[in-house]
């Protein structure tokens, strides 16, 4: 089974992901999930919509598995992000990593989705009653 | 040239792409582009940030812009 799993999708299913970091060589997986959270600085989300430019988030996505399996000597990764309209509670990132020892697959996913947030081209616009806003766009 | 605008930059002009003539000085610059950007459309100047990207890499702003290339603007992201 490959390495590095790097995909956008429209839904996640986060029963897969076990599976797909589960390894022989692994002592330990650790995982973390990204969900839609109702409240954003006490005003009530309706839904979120994510885009992509997808061709430069793929190889970005890529370089931080690279980077990540390099560093902390990783048996497996996983970095899935979802596209379109998600609802509050639904998933819409799985980042995690397999290794040997636990604390190495801990720092390691802490990386994956803290870089992901910095670099990766993914938008977030959030949906209220009365508006929407690009999430980050302004000062 | 093709410039691909994503997020707020496609809300902004309107469009998932704009054109750039040669009649309105084609920009051959990251730097240029980023200038171009704000004189043609101002809310480009009011974003916290904006990066480009060439041929689907960050591109800093003393790269030189080819009409071949895939040019895209970068808005602050905010995926996860």
């Amino acid at each position: 089974m490959q390495k590095k799993i790097i995909e956008i999708v429209e839904k996640i299913d986060t029963s897969q992901v076990f599976t797909e970091l589960s390894d022989a060589q692994s002592g330990g997986i650790c995982v973390f999930v990204g969900t839609v959270r109702e409240f954003t600085q006490g005003e009530e989300v309706v839904s979120l919509e994510f885009e992509t430019y997808q061709k430069m988030a793929l190889k970005e996505m890529d370089k931080i598995a690279s980077d990540a399996i390099q560093k902390w000597n990783l048996n497996k990764v996983i970095i899935r992000h979802a596209v379109g309209l998600k609802k509050v509670a639904e998933p819409v990132v799985a980042v995690g990593a397999s290794s040997a020892h636990r604390d190495a697959c801990f720092e390691a996913c802490r990386y994956l989705i803290d870089t992901l947030k910095e670099t990766v081209p993914i938008w977030k616009k959030e949906m209220f009653e009365n508006k929407t806003i690009w999430v980050s766009a302004h000062p | 040239m093709d410039v691909l605008l994503f997020g707020i930059a496609k809300d902004i002009v309107g469009r998932s792409e704009i054109q750039i003539l040669a009649e309105d000085a084609v920009p051959n610059s990251v730097q240029e582009l980023k200038a171009f950007m704000i004189r043609k459309f101002p809310d480009f100047g009011k974003l916290s940030s904006f990066a480009v990207a060439v041929n689907s890499e960050y591109a800093e702003d003393d790269v030189p812009l080819d009409r071949n290339d895939e040019i895209a603007i970068i808005p602050p992201v905010s995926g996860g």
